[in-house]
């Protein structure tokens, strides 16, 4: 057989496949080498890499012929249920071209990055498996040509999120995160998986290019009345799957799982950040952006059901959770809520019908999001050998740490995650430094030169162009937007300065530096019991600070590059660069959208509030830095009240405890348990009980005088028979074999009997 | 030529030998040894009917070849079953080891 | 039934056979007792020459005597015997009686005695003395037939797997007790090491 692995029918399906087959060989054969294992993950992931780019060229190359139409694909089938058959296959437009060039390599990266981070975990083959299927799933579901294979993937990510995020499941509130983010992101799936099922009996297809590309099956599902709610199929299933977005990329009112999530290890962050679970729902819903719109002509103002959901829901997520990030004193938190906020934009720019600028944001903020994350890792690695050091100094003492709590606490920091303990860490770590500062400017949309700026800036301009036209939703979304966007600068100048700038605040800071990583939890209890037990661990590693810092330039380039291919072609200078990602991307669905008209205000006005953002952070932590004593400038600014509030993060978090889980909890406990359960069955219960046991006293009577009698003999009689016949099991080998013979002669003698 | 019952006669008498070493020697090598003959006896009976009965077809000394591999594979792991338990239990004789006794 | 050199050739193997075969389930001596197995086997190779199966004869000496009688050898040398001992068990009266028995019994239905005994519908043929001739290329077509996929080739492959088994399976039986200390794992270590950590707080007191 003459295959071509590089024809567009094979390669898609191996794209996904070297991630997912790593995974088997970890978890099957060689869990047991670290290395092996390492090298295993590595290799995956990196040819899924090479191949997508080589998918990603090939997809440049034939959009010049109507790629939108004729795109590459292949499709087996899966299973036959009933009459209908479904598909198992994978389809590559422009826009899975686009998440091509994201996902493998922010994975890639991540991974290597992982290599350095992991180092001293002692689950650290088991850790490669999981981030491998983590990245495989996310590949299936980029991939996938049709709903179902994307649900799949979709849950197959979940489960990782799961396991990633309780990794260190000897830490409570480790587990008590995953089950949190687990269950979380469960309430929008459920929806979501509603959806499939009601698109598929509506439409009986659950295919891509059969709904999507299709328009009459579109106007179909926009004209068929949905069972409930009035409104059409489409509106009704365009809102549960958006719902299952809500869950997945963490928006309000599910967003309280991403937050927690910051218990898994760094790598995982990024991973779920970044490369994967977020943006899978984001991705979806660009994916089913022409079902979520069907039926309603949004360039006229005419805005569909799904499509105000995701505006609203959009824009509040994206200006709340730029305010909590403000209130954040943990790094990882901090960049947790900016993840909240930028979805939020991502999410409002769909609600407005600016779907290509939302995958554009989608994947610049992968890139600096990672780059934040793994930063962040580093300094976190910093601060530990900063402690332990400060520790072996006789300086600070490990015991004198704050005792971690039990479970999940809102507002408990880890010491060596606390922004408030950091300072100086400036000349300590400094690539570290410069790459997270270029990781937050792009967060921030510094004008021109970061990548966030552009892909922020084509949201707002969309967004401005639809106010512009009287649309309130539209206003909605650029208020918020831009409202979020100051903030934004903002909370990214208060940390990147509150870390780096100014001097060491507390011992653990004046002795940060980049050693060999040991987490919280592995190095007080692992390590230091390997110590006790005279094991050397190395302290200075510098392997492990290279396999960290390469992938951090690396992204800090892309922060920088990846967003020229999407500035405006009227834009002055840049210009003419001719937004080649616009009309990449533009030939993915059926009507080719058109880009607004250029406009100078939006432009104007999201660059100066940005810079207003960073300036004013500058102005309050980075002029006269933060000294050891010093409070808050932000936390005096707003008075301590509501400084609680957001350090508590608006208490949505307490509610769910009170009113959902608690709730639950209570009426398991008290109307099943006991209500239920107690009172009415065992009352039940116990009635019959009583009758029986009465029988039973009378039963008992007659057996302990007439069956007992026959029953005694019968067991004594088989007893006594069995003991002498036991005596048969002499253990000789030979002996049995004789009475073998003996019945083989038997036979025989049956045989010779017969015969005559 | 030599009458086809005669052949069967010797693998007949070959295996009750046989028969007999594994019943009554002492020495678990021994019974292998026994093994070995009733082994053989059956090849001797294999061979003899394919060249007296269907001696154009093959299945007579292909199955024979099938018994030799056998053979050779009981052998060596049976013998190596009895180095493990001498190893184990210091005795090379069947009767001692009733590991199995009620 | 006339006297013919063939005859005496196979009342010459038959005898060292058989006699072979008594004399290794009688010897005490467990070393001459594979002496006398090799000859025995010896004997039957002898018997697949008379059969026109030289390949099989072939084989016989090569992986009977060549190998598996080495083998038992082999394993004699490396267990100590207890000569002097007896060689027979204490069932032996009844091993013998019983081997007797079949034997009758078997020949009641291969040998002549059949037809005087009415059970001549089993013995049928048996006393057939001039075969067809073995073809000429038999041993050629032998060897094709192993390796034909319409034929013995899947046989032929189970048996090489088979025997790949028995290999592994007699290595793994007789390999040395594995008496180094195992590579502490780093999973196995670390409630080891937390052990240790809590007894050295303890007794220190911590």
């Amino acid at each position: 057989m003459n295959i071509n692995w590089f024809d567009a029918d094979y390669l898609p399906w191996l794209i996904m496949l070297f991630p997912l087959l790593s995974f088997v060989i970890i978890v099957l054969f060689t869990a047991r080498s670290r290395i092996v294992s390492q090298f295993v993950a590595l290799a995956g992931i990196g040819i899924a890499w090479v191949l997508s780019m080589v998918e990603f060229v090939k997809v440049v190359w034939a959009s010049d012929a109507e790629l939108g139409h004729e795109v590459f694909g292949s499709s087996i089938d899966w299973m036959t249920l009933g009459t209908r058959t479904f598909e198992m296959g994978v389809l590559v437009d422009p826009l899975t071209a686009y998440m091509l060039l994201m996902v493998p390599l922010a994975c890639l990266l991540i991974f290597a990055y992982s290599v350095g981070y992991m180092r001293s975990d002692p689950h650290y083959s088991r850790f490669f498996a999981y981030i491998s299927l983590f990245a495989g799933a996310m590949l299936t579901l980029v991939l996938a040509d049709n709903l179902l294979l994307l649900f799949v993937g979709w849950e197959v990510m979940g489960l990782c999120s799961y396991l990633l995020i309780g990794f260190w499941f000897h830490k409570k509130s480790a587990y008590q995160a995953g089950v949190k983010a687990f269950m979380t992101t469960r309430v929008g799936d459920m929806l979501m998986m509603v959806g499939i099922g009601y698109l598929f009996i509506v439409a009986r297809t659950l295919d891509f290019r059969e709904i999507l590309y299709n328009e009459e099956m579109l106007a179909h599902l926009a004209s068929t009345p949905a069972v409930i709610f009035g409104g059409s199929a489409a509106a009704l299933i365009g809102v549960l799957l958006v719902a299952g977005t809500i869950g997945k990329s963490s928006q309000f009112p599910l967003h309280v799982w991403l937050p927690d999530a910051m218990e898994g290890p760094t790598p995982v962050s990024a991973m779920i950040h970044a490369a994967t679970m977020v943006s899978a729902g984001v991705y979806m819903v660009v994916r089913m952006f022409p079902l979520l719109s069907a039926g309603a002509d949004f360039h006229a103002g005419d805005f569909s059901a799904p499509m105000i959901v995701m505006g609203v829901i959009g824009s509040i997520t994206a200006l709340g959770a730029a305010i909590l990030a403000v209130g954040q004193n943990d790094i990882k938190r901090i960049l947790a809520y900016s993840t909240i906020s930028q979805l939020g934009y991502m999410v409002a720019a769909l609600g407005i019908g600016a779907w290509v600028a939302a995958a554009f944001h989608l994947v610049n903020h992968a890139f600096f999001k990672a780059l934040l994350f793994m930063a962040s890792g580093v300094v976190i690695h910093a601060m530990e050998h900063g402690q332990h050091e400060a520790a072996e100094h006789g300086d600070e003492h490990l015991h004198h740490e704050p005792e971690q709590p039990d479970g999940l606490v809102m507002d408990y920091v880890p010491p060596a995650n606390d922004i408030r303990r950091m300072g100086g860490l400036l000349d300590r770590i400094p690539v570290t430094a410069i790459t997270m500062a270029i990781g937050g400017l792009s967060l921030a949309g510094f004008p021109l030169i970061t990548a966030g700026f552009w892909s922020k800036d084509e949201i707002i301009a969309d967004a401005w162009h639809g106010a512009g036209e009287g649309y309130l939703l539209a206003l909605l979304v650029v208020l918020c937007l831009l409202a979020a966007a100051v903030l934004t600068a903002f909370y990214t100048a208060r940390m990147w300065f509150m870390t780096f700038w100014g001097a060491p605040r507390t011992p653990a800071a004046q002795h940060a530096g980049i050693g060999s990583f040991r987490n919280a939890w592995v190095r007080s209890r692992w390590a230091r019991a390997r110590r006790l037990e005279g094991v050397a661990v190395s302290h200075q590693d510098r392997s492990s600070a290279l396999w960290m810092e390469v992938p951090l330039i690396v992204l800090a380039f892309l922060a920088i590059f990846a967003g020229f291919i999407g500035v405006h072609t009227d834009f002055p200078l840049l210009g003419a660069l001719d937004n080649p990602l616009h009309e990449f991307l533009g030939g993915t669905l059926l009507e080719h959208p058109t880009a607004v008209d250029f406009n100078w205000l939006p432009v104007l006005a999201s660059s100066l509030l940005a810079l207003a953002g960073l300036g004013v952070g500058y102005w309050l932590y980075g002029l006269r830095p933060l000294g050891a004593e010093d409070a808050d400038p932000a936390e005096q600014a707003l008075g301590a009240g509501i400084w609680r509030v957001l350090e508590n993060r608006f208490y949505i978090d307490i509610l769910y405890r009170r009113y959902l889980v608690r709730p639950a909890e209570w009426f398991a406990v008290n109307i099943v348990i006991q209500a239920i359960d107690k009172e009415t069955i065992d009352g039940v219960l116990e009635t019959i009980g009583e009758a029986f046991v009465w029988l039973g006293e009378f039963f008992k009577r007659f057996n302990t005088i007439v069956i007992d009698g026959v029953g005694d003999g019968i067991p004594g009689a088989i007893g006594s028979f069995a003991g002498w016949f036991r005596q048969v099991q002499t253990g000789r080998i030979q002996q049995y074999l004789l009475y073998v013979t003996l019945a083989l002669l038997a036979l025989g003698a049956l045989m010779f009997i017969q015969i005559r | 030529m030599v009458p086809l019952w005669m052949y069967l006669m010797v693998a007949a008498s070959l295996f009750c030998i046989g028969v007999y070493g594994v019943l009554a020697r002492r020495n678990a090598i021994a019974i292998l040894m026994g093994i070995e003959l009733m082994l053989n006896a059956v090849n001797i009976n294999l061979v003899a009917f394919w060249r007296y009965q269907t001696p154009l077809a093959l299945s007579g000394q292909a199955f024979a070849a099938f018994v030799f591999v056998v053979a050779a594979a009981e052998a060596a792991v049976g013998l190596a079953l009895i180095i493990n338990i001498y190893r184990r239990r210091q005795t090379v004789i069947a009767e001692d080891v009733d590991l199995l006794k009620w | 039934m006339d006297i013919t050199v063939e005859s005496i050739v196979f009342l010459i193997f038959s005898v060292i056979t058989v006699g072979g075969g008594v004399l290794v389930v009688t010897t005490r001596n467990l070393f001459r007792a594979a002496l006398f197995l090799m000859l025995s086997l010896f004997g039957v190779a002898g018997l697949f020459v008379l059969l026109a199966a030289p390949f099989l004869a072939g084989v016989q000496v090569v992986v009977y005597i060549g190998a598996i009688a080495i083998l038992i050898i082999f394993a004699v040398m490396l267990t100590p015997q207890v000569t002097h001992t007896q060689g027979r068990n204490t069932q032996w009266t009844a091993g013998l009686v019983l081997a007797v028995i079949l034997f009758l019994m078997l020949i009641s239905v291969v040998t002549p005695i059949a037809e005087e005994l009415g059970l001549d519908d089993w013995s049928a043929g048996f006393t057939q003395d001039d075969p067809a001739d073995v073809p000429d290329g038999s041993l050629t077509e032998l060897g094709r037939a192993l390796v034909d996929p319409e034929r013995y080739m899947l046989p032929f492959e189970v048996a090489s797997l088979l025997l790949m088994a028995a290999l592994i399976g007699a290595v793994m039986l007789v390999r040395p007790e594995d008496t180094r200390p195992r590579e502490t794992q780093p999973d196995e270590a670390q409630p080891a090491a937390e052990h240790t950590r809590e007894q050295l707080s303890s007794s220190t007191g911590d």
